[in-house]
Formats: C-alpha cells, structure tokens, sequence
C-alpha cells in the first residue's frame, strides 16, 4: 500500500504545478509590487509604504468604495427582498403554488446571459432621448420629459444597483428554495395543525430555519459585490462617470493598472480591496452567528 | 377560508407573471428593436412589434465588426476551459480522495483557503507574469490557469467519498490494473455526474468572463465575444441602433436557445452546489 500511495502525488501533481504558477505565484507577486513603483517597465523600485499610505488618504479611493457598497446595497436589497418573498410564496403549504419548476427557470434566465451583453443593452435602452425605457415611460404618462439616467449620479447608481438585483435574484431565488426544500416538511405541517398562522409560520419557522442559507447568499452576493467591474466599466466606458459616481473599486483598479500604469498602486487597492473583503466577512458572520446563539 | 385563499392565489399569479415580463422585456426590446431601422427607433419610440429592417442591420453591423468571429474564438476557450478542468479536477479529487500521502492535508487547506481569495488580487501579478512569458495577446493565459480550479477539485473530492468504494478499486488491483488505468477506467466514469454539474458553472464562467480577455487580449480577431461587445460601443456600429441591438441579440439568443435545453440541469445545479457550499 506505501508504495501506492506515491501514485497520489501523481495525481496531484499538474494541479499544484498550475496552481502554484498562475494562482499563488501572482498573488505574492503583486503583494511584492505594492511596497513599489512599479509601471510596468523596468525595474521595480522599492517604496515601502508609500502606496498604502496614499491609499488611506486617497478621497477617489473611499468613494469608490462607497459607490461600490451603495450599489451592492440596492442591489441586495431588491435581490434579496423579491426572492425570499418568492421563496415564502412557493414554499406556504397552504397556497400549494404550482409551476415552481417554470418560473424558477424564467427568473434564472437574466443571470446567464454575459454581463458584457447585459451591460451594453442596458445603456441603450436607458438612453437619454432615444432610450426604449424613456419612449415607454413617456408613452404611458409616468413621466413627462426623458430623463438622462445614465448621467445623474444617483440614477446611474440606482440603475446600476437595479439591473444587478434584476440579473441576480433568480438565482438567489433557486438557493433559497434549495434551503428550504431541505427544511422538513413536518415543521410547517406542526405549525399548520397549532394554528399558527401565516405571519407567525414565517417568523417563527421559515426565517429561522433559512438563516444559514441566508448568511451563504449574503456572504456571496458581498464578496462578488465588492468587484464588481463589467457593469460600471461597459456602462461609463471606463470612466466611471458621471461624476465618478460608477467609479468602483475595481473599475479604480483596473483604472490605475491599465490607463496610467501604476501597477506598484493598483497592487495595492488590490490588497486594500482584500483587506476589505475579509473584514466585512468576518462582520457579517460574527453578527449573524452572535443573533443565533441569543435566540438559541 | 378557502376563497380567500383563492383570490390570493389569483394575485400571487399575477405578481408572479409580471415579475417574468420584468425578467423577458429587455430581451423582448432587444429582439424588436434588432429588426427596427435607426431613424424607425429614432422617431417611432416604443412599439413591441417587430420591423422589417433586420437584413439591414445586420448587413452594417458585420462590416465593421465579426461577432462570428467572437462567437468562435468564445466557444474554443469556453470547450478547452471546460474540458482541461474537468479533467485535471477530477485527476487531482481522485488523488485526495483515494491515497495517503506526506503532506496530504496540508496541500488540501492551502487549496482550501485560496479558494477563498478574490480573483481580483492577483491580477496585476498574473498579468506581468503573462507578459514576462511573452503570452499576452494569446489563448495560453486564459486556458491553462483554469486547470487548477480548488473549488471542483473540492466538490469532487466530496463526491468520490461519498459514491466511490474503496473494494471496488481493491477489486480492480488484483485484477492487475494499474492506478492511472483504474482512475480512466473506474473512477472517471463514477464522477461523471458531479463533473457535469461543474462543467456546466465552468463553461458559463469562462463563456461570461470579461475582464481577463480584456486586459490580456489585444488583436480585435482574437477578441472573445463579452470583449467584442465592449469593442462594439465604441465602434461605428453605435450610430446605428437597430444594429447595434442586433449585435447584442446575436450575443445573448444561443444562450437563451441552450438555456431551453438545458434549464433542468442548471438549476439542479445550482441547488446542489448551494446546500453542499
């Protein structure tokens, strides 16, 4: 058997070759470019700690982080809110709602399709005086002059935030029924026969039960949500307008990299940007596991 | 008790249907307005039925920009991810699942832990090492890497534990097949279902994936198609709407068409991975 299991680095072997090259190779080597100047030519200069201090005090830093969080945060809000409300329609007992199989598939649908393509169609149809939406909207009364969505700070991020809730809550929608499929069916049945009603059945059995799930999608949604790039990249060009208001953290990034060739600062609010994501983790499963144990 | 339920049924159906408009009418005004001439959308505004302008369209879309092109340079690198990873997945799974060996757990957590780390944090490292290689502007970068994917590697590992039994191999070794043979012979084909659901994420991940041809790709002829999309906004393409809501439509109706077909697995797939995740 000792001599067989040699055969498991064998097997193992191609992965960790590629992995250690292409994954983990680049990830210290760009925690290496970020204590320099590096521009991409010539050698590396060494700076210590000069890029994080400027990121600290960099005022395009913070609001790409507020633009990133305030467009996450209308994006969850609706993606959430829409699928857990899906998710408690289909799954009361007493409704018995059919075509679970169907709409699941339908609302899934906007999720599959390329952001890219997502992106480009969504700055055409919220175009300013040519834009299908505004044609509609004007059409049906609701509003009496087009207006320019994608050039307003705040309409471009809700916009943003919207299209990011409309291509994701199917997909949440369908973990969330995942969730609650492996919830038995005996505890809604015991809240039935108690008479319980609806409004009690969902606070005192659903929610409850469905939290860890909840804290899985949360988690998720937050650490994809912090990078997102393709939408605000392809609906400003790249630039992050208007008024820097779709400029994300990792459009900044990208931004730093590959218009100035400041690689030493765009390694940086990499590692900022991981800095980040690792503390808002640890915050949200602190706070969700902190309400457990009380209620436990 | 029962009436009440009953309009509120009707209402929830409602609800239910509107929210599938919501999800379809962007698509829906792609697809009409692809076939609408510019000054038609210009001047007419909104209309949900079709025109006649879609020949036209397309015939000033492909001048300045070959989507087909896209479509195929984006279907070779998605079939080569996907293949390559379900492969040397399924290769590095079998050699955790199955042997014990120095540094075997070791190995596992680092993969484990990495897995976990944002995409984004080593670009700009991943990057310069492609350069150094003298591999930017080619394929190599955004095929190969995914031959490490912990995340399969994982939920294969997962898999083999649970479905594979070890008398099975016993039985296969006496049987005097070697290892790499019993791997090929036994082992591949009892994960071919969890290596389906994988392919499935993989093929859709490196098909949507934009930001990696975009910093590596520069020839427009080797452009992936969510590249091409960004090429096409600043094109002169734009002037035209019609086509360009074309150009987004050729881009976005195969997948919906492969969605019909394969709708069940995806979503089975989806509910899998997240009670496992």
């Amino acid at each position: 058997m000792k001599k067989l299991d040699n055969y498991g680095y064998m097997f193992i072997i191609p992965f960790f070759i590629v992995f250690v090259t292409f994954t983990i190779y680049p990830i210290l080597l760009t925690f290496y470019y970020s204590f320099t100047s590096y521009s991409g030519m010539g050698d590396p200069e060494f700076t210590g700690l000069a890029n994080y201090t400027r990121l600290l005090t960099d005022s395009y830093f913070y609001s790409a982080l507020y633009n990133t969080l305030y467009i996450w945060g209308i994006n969850f809000f609706f993606q959430l809110g829409i699928a857990l409300l899906l998710a408690i329609l289909f799954s009361d007992i007493r409704l018995k709602m059919r075509g679970l199989n169907i709409f699941r598939a339908l609302f899934y649908l906007p999720n599959l399709i390329t952001i890219a393509s997502v992106a480009l169609l969504f700055s055409i149809l919220l175009g300013w005086h040519h834009g299908t939406i505004n044609h509609l909207l004007l059409d049906l009364g609701i509003i009496s002059s087009p207006i320019d969505w994608l050039n307003d700070p705040t309409t471009a991020r809700w916009s943003v935030g919207l299209i990011g809730a409309w291509m994701w809550f199917g997909h949440t929608f369908i973990i969330l029924m995942a969730g609650i499929s492996g919830i038995s069916k005996d505890y809604f049945e015991a809240a039935l026969i108690d008479g319980a009603n609806r409004w009690q059945t969902l606070v005192k059995v659903t929610l409850p039960l469905l939290k860890p799930i909840m804290l899985y999608v949360l988690i998720t949604s937050l650490i994809g949500g912090l990078q997102i790039f393709d939408l605000p990249m392809l609906i400003t060009d790249g630039t992050g307008a208007p008024q820097g208001s779709l400029n994300t953290i990792v459009l900044y990034l990208y931004n730093q990299a590959f218009r100035y060739d400041n690689y030493g600062y765009a390694a940086a609010i990499a590692y900022g940007l991981f800095v980040i994501t690792v503390i808002f983790s640890i915050i949200t499963f602190k706070s969700m596991y902190r309400n457990n144990v009380k209620e436990g | 008790m029962n009436k009440k339920n009953t309009i509120l049924k009707g209402i929830m159906y409602a609800v239910l249907i509107l929210l599938v408009i919501i999800s379809f009418i962007p698509f829906y005004m792609m697809i009409v307005n692809a076939t609408r001439s510019n000054s038609d959308i210009l001047q007419q505004g909104f209309t949900l039925l079709p025109g006649t302008a879609l020949i036209q369209n397309y015939e000033i879309l492909i001048q300045y920009m070959n989507l087909w092109r896209g479509f195929a340079n984006s279907l070779f690198v998605a079939v080569a991810v996907t293949l390559l990873s379900s492969y040397f997945s399924a290769l590095t799974a079998f050699g955790f699942a199955v042997y014990k060996f120095k540094g075997k757990n070791f190995l596992f957590i680092l993969m484990l832990v990495l897995m976990m780390v944002p995409g984004q944090l080593g670009l700009i490292g991943f990057y310069d090492l492609v350069r150094l290689m003298g591999l930017l502007d080619s394929y190599i970068p955004l095929i190969i890497p995914p031959i490490a994917a912990p995340f399969i590697v994982f939920f294969l590992r997962q898999y083999l534990m649970t479905v594979m039994h070890t008398s099975l191999l016993e039985a296969a070794r006496i049987d005097g097949a070697g290892e790499i043979r019993i791997f090929h012979r036994i082992a591949l084909p009892i994960m071919m279902p969890g290596i389906a659901t994988m392919a499935i994420f993989t093929f859709i991940g490196s098909w949507n994936n934009y930001i990696l041809p975009l910093v590596i790709l520069f020839s427009p002829e080797k452009y992936t198609l969510p590249v091409m999309m960004g090429a096409l906004r600043g094109s002169q393409v734009a002037e035209n709407l019609g086509s360009m809501y074309l150009g987004i439509a050729i881009s976005v109706v195969p997948i919906m068409v492969a969605f019909l077909f394969l709708s069940r697995y995806i979503i089975s797939s989806i509910s899998a991975g997240a009670v496992k995740g």
